[in-house]
């Protein structure tokens, strides 16, 4: 599973110039000329992924009786705010307290993986030392484990350290995963050691040229990772439900599925809900779009 | 310079360097995956019922009681496992059958492509709760715009999330639409890795399409084919969200997966013991499966 190759990149023009690997200026099967046809199936394809949320959108700018009409409204018949209003007033479901949680939780989860995976990986990628093979060994392991095994005894952990109910219980544990330390390694790996050598010779040691040298170089793989690291504490979903339990507690993951329960059919409300979930992450998705998606591709190569 | 193939083994730091920048990560490790892999076994061995002081040794009663139909945990376990499995059965072949043509159609070359792509990509990087309530409204069998633009074609009302098999089409086609991304992004990496001079190559000998296609194409994604397929199996495995948004395991328990049935016995009913048990058994398939796919890859190698 882990490999020494090089990063592969989906486009050819992020890959990192400095990396002396050849470029992949491979394109397969492409040289046809797409008609209008591909166009008018693409954008229908496109629509049936888009309408869902735009859907998702315009109701929670509706009344209650618009969103429940038969047949179906597709406009409001008056453009309200009432449903924000509400998420922001009830004390029961405190939706801003959850969206504060939620940045909090995620931004902690991600610093901690930055910093946990990135000095690992450096060590893995540059360093001899006594009981490498075997973290080596522990790491390829927990690939094969999957995560529900540690519901139970993890669960058992924070209630002793106090974390249940916690916004640690959200930020720490997850942050034990192989996946950034692999993927940072094989990045580490690209970089030509004759950088680090130079540095040496002026006197730095490992933490100088780590933090000055490898980091900087690094930047696309830290920050597809970072996105990565955010999306999953923001998105995660099964634990958070079981580890959390007040409402100012609450991220917004399980807050929705609590938000569902507490008004059933007044979709405008459980909509201006998700809608507080899905904006940050459309958001930080449009901006950096590429990362995540080289992040995701790379996973495939891998083997 | 030392080396001669610009590799030098200079060693720029001292021994206890390493371990230092591991230390962190192993921290975690260590606390998180390894203690709780070894702490979970101790856990299945016992009637660990979290509301209790004491939590006597059982030996290995909980995993007995799993197969011992006269068990009040048997119908809830072997429940979840079976709908889990029907899940996989039918979830797989369109989340690995869907994205392999949508890949196909992105890998021309057309002014826009990275834009589709990007496109078919959002709905991945919502989480299965804002997904779930989304689908859930869609999906109302009163108020709904599914049950709207049909009833528009003189469809009649659909129970899409209180009878079956709506109700599995129901969590089908919402993982279908928030997944098929993932997977298509990874199949056109695999397509665009695939070098074009053996495209070229195949054309100078005559091929035509289909026969690209079938000689280059299809042998070039095996190990990008046989990724999609364990990680999309052992997604399907890990359904959780979806029904417990949408349909709440049910009609009846219907929709009740593995995990479902394992999250309620040990962290809603707290009979830890039983709830480990079950996750090692659920782990050991699920790991059967990892196999097969190592194999299978290096096979190839």
């Amino acid at each position: 599973m882990t490999t020494t190759t090089t990063p592969i990149y989906v486009d050819e023009e992020s890959a990192p110039r400095q990396n002396g690997g050849a470029p992949h200026r491979r394109r397969a099967y492409s040289r046809t000329r797409v008609g209008p046809l591909t166009y008018v199936a693409m954008t229908l394809i496109s629509l049936i992924f888009v309408l869902p949320l735009v859907w998702m959108l315009l109701t929670t700018f509706k009344t209650e009786s618009d969103a429940r009409s038969i047949p179906i409204r597709i406009m409001p018949s008056e453009w309200t705010l009432r449903a924000y209003k509400l998420i922001f007033a009830d004390a029961a479901n405190p939706v801003y307290l959850w969206l504060v949680n939620s940045f909090a939780v995620s931004v902690l989860h991600m610093l901690l993986v930055l910093v946990v995976a990135s000095t690992a990986a450096y060590a893995l990628s540059r360093m001899r030392f006594v009981g490498r093979n075997v973290l080596f060994g522990v790491l390829i392991a927990t690939l094969f484990v999957p995560g529900f095994i540690f519901f139970m005894p993890n669960y058992l952990t924070m209630s002793t350290l106090g974390w249940l109910d916690s916004y640690w219980a959200l930020v720490v544990p997850g942050a034990a995963n192989a996946f950034g330390v692999f993927f940072l390694r094989q990045f580490f790996l690209a970089i030509p050691r004759e950088l680090e050598e130079s540095a040496l010779i002026d006197g730095a040691n490992s933490w100088t040229i780590f933090t000055r040298i490898v980091l900087p170089l690094s930047k696309p793989a830290l920050v597809t990772l970072a996105v990565l690291s955010f999306l999953g504490a923001w998105n995660d979903f099964v634990w958070p439900v079981f580890v959390l339990f007040s409402p100012d507690k609450m991220t917004l993951a399980p807050g929705l599925a609590t938000l569902q329960g507490a008004y059933t059919t007044d979709y405008p409300v459980v909509m201006a809900g998700a809608a507080m979930a899905a904006i940050p992450v459309l958001i930080l998705y449009v901006v950096v779009q590429r990362y995540v998606i080289e992040g995701v591709a790379n996973s495939g190569l891998k083997g | 310079m030392a080396g001669t193939m610009g590799r030098p083994t200079l060693r720029h730091y001292r021994p206890i360097t390493p371990y230092l920048f591991v230390a962190p990560f192993v921290v975690l490790l260590l606390t998180f995956l390894v203690f709780p892999a070894i702490f979970g076994v101790w856990i299945s061995l016992h009637n660990w019922d979290f509301m209790l002081p004491g939590k006597p040794w059982v030996g290995l009663q909980n995993y007995i009681d799993l197969f011992d139909s006269a068990s009040v945990i048997f119908h809830p376990f072997w429940n979840g496992m079976k709908n889990t499995f029907l899940f996989v059965l039918i979830s797989v072949p369109f989340l690995v059958s869907i994205p392999l043509l949508l890949s196909l159609l992105l890998n021309k070359k057309f002014p826009g492509r990275t834009f589709f792509r990007a496109i078919i990509f959002t709905p991945f990087v919502l989480g299965v709760a804002v997904v779930g309530v989304l689908f859930g409204y869609l999906f109302d069998p009163e108020v709904g715009l599914v049950n709207g633009l049909l009833s528009g074609l003189g469809i009649g009302k659909i129970a899409w999330l209180t009878s079956q098999p709506q109700a599995w089409i129901t969590i089908l086609i919402t993982t279908i639409w928030w997944t098929i991304g993932f997977n298509a992004v990874i199949f056109l990496a695999g397509l665009q890795s695939l070098p074009e001079q053996l495209y070229e190559a195949a054309e100078l000998d005559g091929a035509g399409r289909w026969g690209k296609f079938r000689h280059i194409t299809i042998p070039g994604l095996r190990n990008v084919f046989i990724f999609v397929l364990t990680t999309t199996i052992l997604a399907s495995a890990n359904l959780f969200g979806q029904p417990y948004l949408l349909t709440h395991g049910g009609p009846g328990d219907s929709t009740t997966t593995a995990i479902m049935a394992m999250t309620n016995e040990g962290l809603r009913g707290f009979r830890m013991g039983t709830a480990a048990a079950m996750s090692y058994l659920l782990a050991l398939v699920l790991a059967l499966v990892s196999i097969a796919n190592f194999l299978l890859m290096r096979e190839r190698k």
